[in-house]
């Protein structure tokens, strides 16, 4: 990859995420920048609410991180600070004051020249967001020149901004397709900073980085904040980088602002039932521990219930919660929505279950892989990677994009047929494509994709998914698959009202589960999941993570768990691999790989995984 | 001679749906096939595609109908034929994307055979590309079929056509209007009618995939 | 893998030189395949192409000297191989119907198509990007449900129905203001009586410009909705320089393939005004040789028009390569 970290952008430090010499801002301390009063966003003018009364400050020098969940309605309220919505939604109401300017009620010209001078926006997907017809260079000059900044002036201010983003000269004449991810991220930070503004929107900007690439990037945003002194809203569903990065957290729930207060008081003494059961769902990379999930999901636009719209999965809820809708109070330095703020701040007691691992019995392996090399047209991308999966046990595979994890996996799966080596499952050797291998060995391994949204055939239902599984491996009758059928879907909690369902009427993680029901239905030895959480909320994660943990332990299933999340080893691996650019650089029981591994990339990696300190 | 003038119509329509269901049939089985397979199969398909290219339309079946004759087979077939290239090439394209997806990968983890992932699987998420192929190939087909038989090469008399109507009676357009005026407007309703229909069914299949009209539209588009 | 210093060590044959000579190696292959066919369908296929070109009721004699005209008393290949060198060298045969030299009757009218293709190619472009991507400027306003509901009828109109309704209402029964017939004087080309050329201008731009309109203003509405267009505008860029610096570039491909797929069609397109407006062009030209089975026409006509094809094909594939950066030059 072309990340060349310049030794200032490796400052040593331990578990803390915030390095030395960056404080994080006092709350208060400086000029408000950011004001936002009752902000609305509907579908259409007077159509069903998105987002509904939120109201929020920002002072110079802090960061306000904007967490949620997806549907929660934080990019919504991202791109309304610029006075923006998206084609069919509406701004409806309230006031975004920046500098004491309402942006909503200000000619649109105006508007105009704000944007990108006073208030900048740094977007989730940069590959996207960065025009592929032009040349980088163009890009940059000209969000200087159209808010008057001078010709000469302009290029030494170019010169600065690409040294303050870590970026090469040379980028400038480039395209974005010739960058990396990480290169592209800079040149929309450098693109958002180069006007100085007094605010700057971030929205998931290091969604899809590798760890180590993320880590630099949030290095960078937190300088550049740091040293401009700007205000700064960064919207992200993940609270690790949150924590990491933020001085004030805002947790969304269905379109409403449900807490807001200062990160460390709120991490470690929520006073919403949300973001206590957030918090509880997000795995950690120090120590293991059952992950816990938010039953249900949250209720879409349009169908959110009269009371509080997380009254239907709060294990706190009471009847008051059902009938009235809570309006926000003060606890402490926290903003809470909920009936109960005052009596559960503080007192929902975190929940660290130790998971309980049945002791191995045997020590047999069941899959072996010798010398493997895996080919993609010319190039190699795996070399010579040798491992053992031991019956009953789950292995965890991790590395970075491109270290040919998932090319692992399919090689053993049988989808990737180009590659040399030995391959033996049970004592047997397999064949290089799925194609060549007998039904029972297809039987035998089952293979979970990473994303649900296309490994379900749209046009059937769960049940046709489902029983056509077992209609492929076995000779039955119908009333006997049917029946197969219902315990499979069963053993993944979807009850028959499931059966007559189409994919796109279920929600992510309904569709990984009946991704996981198709594969045991046949009833496996091996389970290979890969990346099976990465498209799923973390509060679907950990259902989904736990479901499997539980299954492998009752079902006797070995399994090969492919991730780039270290964090999630802990969680559900036994053993680790660990792969960096096809190759195996690090392996062991997970506890002793994680802990103290000798090898310096693993500890690198676990340096760099963000974390919520509590 | 009002159902006269009106049976030239059903001729007309019946061998526009005739070409049109050769075209498709044969186009999108090629397509799809081609693209699943992929290899050597593939590659077959896409020289001949782009061979039948070479012929405009309109004369690929003029060139066959000039050599037997004006049949009316030969006439549902010459434009059959000149349908298939395009057919093959959206549905190709279509198939391409789709043969992709996991679910796909699944079903051959399973050892599914080919000609059932095709016809199970594949074929009922290409009921929206194969919507806008009849909704053009029919209009297309009425289009070249009736163009054949103005400059000629059109069903025989006694069958009527409106085609054979206009080119006859133009010469005397001035004396007797109704004689060009009348299939002309009978052949505009018709084809604008079945554009309306076959359009807005395209849409509305479009819409429950829900996707942009645009996308579709570019994706229909050969390249 | 990205190269982070230095110009691209570039060992790889350029994108653009690999492209054309793919692409010139199969348009070659694909016009001798075309040839061969061309060849098989109009000399062996209907049985005894003397008697078809003489009728049942010809002479004994005259049916076998034409046979030696034709070469048809040899083999196939020997048939083929005679045809097919004649073709290189340029002995492209005389004509069956009056017996001079085959390039004498096609080049005038290949030069007044070419001329007639060109116009209507030119002026339909204008017409049609410009409505398509004003379409999408406006899109949900009346002017782009208005014109799309109109492009969609005319868009299924057959080409004559388009030219007898334009004879009807310029030339004869409502207005007389054009000739409905293009009869351009024998020796001259189709530019010396811009007159003549209106009503089968018209016509064609007609049945061009809706297909274009359609497809320009899809591709520009993608581009107007995507990520980067909504990022210029939230850097606080003019709405003009949005549009033609941000979202009109990335149009620019998809609408370079949309009018090479428009001159392909007009090739179609030329036989039916040709024979309508009697304008002397290869159209017109190929449906008299259909008629009076002149095969050396026939055969020359239709192999015009598939090198036509290729020549379309491979220069819109390498212009729309040079408009797209992310296609053109290699990571």
């Amino acid at each position: 990859m072309g990340e060349m970290p310049t030794p200032l952008a490796i400052p040593l430090r331990g578990i803390a995420a915030n390095p030395v010499g960056f404080a994080k801002a006092v709350p208060g301390s400086a000029s408000t920048v950011l004001e936002v009063r009752g902000f609305e966003v509907r579908l259409g003018e007077h159509g069903v609410a998105i987002v509904t009364d939120v109201s929020f400050d920002v002072a110079a020098g802090e960061v306000l991180g904007l967490v949620g969940e997806s549907g929660s309605g934080k990019t919504t309220i991202a791109l309304g600070l610029l006075g923006h919505s998206r084609r069919g939604l509406a701004i409806a109401a309230g006031e975004v004051r920046l500098n004491g300017v309402d942006l909503l009620s200000i000619p649109a010209r105006q508007l105009r020249n704000l944007r990108g001078a006073r208030v900048a926006y740094v977007p989730q997907d940069p590959s996207a967001a960065l025009n592929p017809a032009l040349r980088i260079g163009i890009q940059l000059r000209e969000a200087l020149s159209s808010h008057q900044i001078e010709a000469r002036a302009i290029e030494a201010r170019l010169a600065d901004i690409l040294g303050e983003a870590r970026l090469e000269a040379n980028v400038l004449r480039r395209y974005p397709h010739q960058l990396s991810g990480g290169q592209q991220q800079r040149v929309a930070l450098a693109m958002a900073f180069s006007c100085r503004p007094s605010l700057i929107v971030l929205d998931e900007p290091t969604t899809g980085l590798d760890v180590t690439t993320q880590r630099h990037v949030l290095d960078s945003v937190r300088s550049l904040c740091c040293l401009y002194d700007v205000a700064a809203v960064y919207v992200s569903h993940d609270l690790a980088v949150v924590d990491g990065l933020a001085t004030t957290v805002a947790v969304m729930y269905a379109g409403q602002l449900i807490e807001l207060g200062p990160t460390a008081e709120v991490f470690s003494r929520p006073g919403h039932p949300y973001t206590r059961s957030l918090l509880d769902a997000v795995p950690s990379p120090e120590r293991a521990h059952v992950l816990q999930g938010i039953p249900g999901q949250p209720p879409p636009p349009g169908r959110r219930p009269q009371g509080c719209s997380f009254s239907t999965r709060c294990p706190w809820v009471i009847e008051r919660c059902r009938m009235e809708a809570p309006t926000t109070q003060s606890v402490g330095n926290q903003q809470v929505r909920c009936h109960r703020a005052s009596e559960l701040r503080g007192s929902m007691e975190r929940k660290m279950l130790v998971p309980t691992v049945r002791p191995v019995t045997s020590k047999a392996s069941l899959l072996s892989v010798e010398a493997l090399d895996a080919f993609y047209g010319d190039s190699q991308v795996l070399f010579g990677v040798d491992l053992t999966v031991d019956t009953d046990r789950c292995l965890a595979v991790v590395g970075e994009s491109g270290s040919g994890k998932t090319t692992l996996a399919r090689c053993i799966a049988g989808l990737h047929s180009n590659w040399k080596g030995k391959l033996r499952f049970d004592g047997q050797e397999l064949a290089r494509s799925a194609r060549q291998r007998p039904s029972v060995a297809l039987r035998r391994i089952q293979y979970i994709f990473q994303n649900p949204y296309t490994s379900l055939n749209p046009r059937h239902t769960v049940e046709q998914i489902v029983s056509q599984q077992l209609r492929q491996f076995f000779e039955i009758k119908a009333h006997e698959r049917a029946e197969r059928t219902r315990a499979a879907l069963e053993s993944v909690s979807l009850n028959e009202r499931y059966l007559d369902l189409f994919p796109d009427e279920l929600s992510g993680g309904e569709r990984q589960r009946v991704a996981i029901a198709r594969a045991l239905v046949v009833e496996p030895e091996m389970l290979i999941c890969d990346e099976v959480t990465s498209a799923l909320d973390v509060s679907v994660q950990a259902v989904i993570i736990e479901m499997l943990r539980s299954l492998q332990q009752e079902r006797h299933l070995t399994m090969i768990f492919i991730t780039h999340n270290l964090a999630l080893v802990r969680s559900i691996g036994q053993d680790i691999i660990v792969l960096r650019d096809g190759r195996v650089v690090d392996r062991g029981p997970s506890e002793a790989v994680l802990d103290h591994s000798d090898e310096a990339y693993t500890r690198q990696l676990m340096a760099d995984v963000p974390r919520v300190e509590l | 001679m009002l159902s006269r003038v009106l049976g030239g119509g059903w001729v007309l329509l019946a061998m526009a749906f005739a070409a049109t269901t050769l075209g498709v049939a044969v186009g999108s089985a090629a397509g799809i096939y081609a693209a699943y397979v992929r290899g050597r199969i593939d590659g077959l398909v896409m020289r001949t595609v782009d061979v039948l290219l070479a012929f405009p339309q309109i004369i690929f079946a003029l060139l066959l109908v000039s050599l037997v004759g004006p049949k009316l087979w030969l006439i549902v077939l010459a434009v059959g034929i000149s349908h298939l290239p395009q057919v093959a090439r959206v549905l190709r394209s279509a198939t391409l994307d789709l043969s992709e997806r996991d679910f796909i990968k699944v079903l051959e983890l399973q050892g599914m055979r080919t000609h059932r992932i095709i016809t199970k699987e594949l074929l009922p998420n290409l009921v929206s590309p194969l919507m806008v192929e009849i909704g053009i190939r029919l209009t297309y087909s009425i289009i070249i079929i009736s163009g054949l038989s103005f400059l000629g090469f059109g069903p025989q008399p006694p069958a009527a056509n409106w085609g054979t109507m206009i080119n006859t009676n133009r010469v005397a357009i001035v004396a007797n209007p109704w004689g060009v005026v009348v299939p002309a407007l009978l052949i505009a309703l018709l084809t604008i009618g079945t554009n309306t229909f076959t359009d807005a069914v395209a849409r509305v299949t479009i819409g429950l995939e829900r996707r942009t009209e645009e996308a579709a539209l570019l994706e229909s588009a050969p390249t | 893998m990205v190269v982070v210093t230095g110009r691209l060590t570039a060992k790889r044959p350029h994108p653009i030189a690999q492209l054309l000579w793919r692409r010139a190696a199969l348009g070659v292959a694909t016009l001798l395949v075309v040839a061969t066919i061309v060849f098989l369908a109009t000399e062996v296929l209907p049985g005894n192409a003397a008697y078809a070109i003489l009728g049942h009721t010809a002479s004994r004699a005259r049916v076998i000297a034409l046979e030696h005209q034709l070469h048809l008393n040899r083999g196939i290949f020997d048939q083929y191989w005679i045809w097919l060198t004649g073709l290189l060298s340029g002995r492209l045969g005389d004509s069956l119907a009056n017996g001079m030299p085959v390039w004498g009757q096609v080049e005038p009218r290949l030069v007044n198509s070419a001329f007639l293709v060109l116009v209507s190619g030119a002026i339909g472009t204008v017409l049609g990007v410009g409505l398509g991507a004003l379409a999408a400027l406006r899109k949900d306003s009346f002017f782009d449900h208005a014109s799309s509901v109109v492009f969609l009828g005319v868009a299924a109109l057959p080409t004559f129905v388009v030219a007898i309704a334009l004879i009807i209402l310029l030339s004869t029964l409502v207005f007389h203001l054009l000739p409905a017939v293009s009869m351009i004087s024998p020796g001259t080309y189709a530019w010396s009586q811009p007159r003549l050329m209106v009503l089968p201008v018209t016509t064609l731009v007609l049945i061009i410009v809706p297909y274009m309109q359609r497809m320009t203003r899809a591709a520009m509405v993608e581009a107007l909705e995507s990520d980067y267009v909504e990022m210029a505008r939230l850097k606080g860029l003019s709405e003009r320089r949005v549009v033609l610096v941000h979202a009109l570039p990335n149009a620019v491909g998809p609408t370079i393939q949309v009018i090479g797929l428009v001159f392909l069609y007009l090739a179609g397109g030329i036989v039916v005004v040709e024979t309508v407006f009697d304008f002397p062009g290869i159209g017109q030209g190929l449906v008299n040789a259909v008629a009076d089975r002149d095969l050396p026409v026939i055969q020359i006509i239709v192999l015009i028009l598939a090198a036509f094809y290729v020549v379309i094909n491979i220069l819109t594939d390498v212009i729309a390569l040079l408009a797209t950066p992310r296609r053109r030059i290699a990571r």
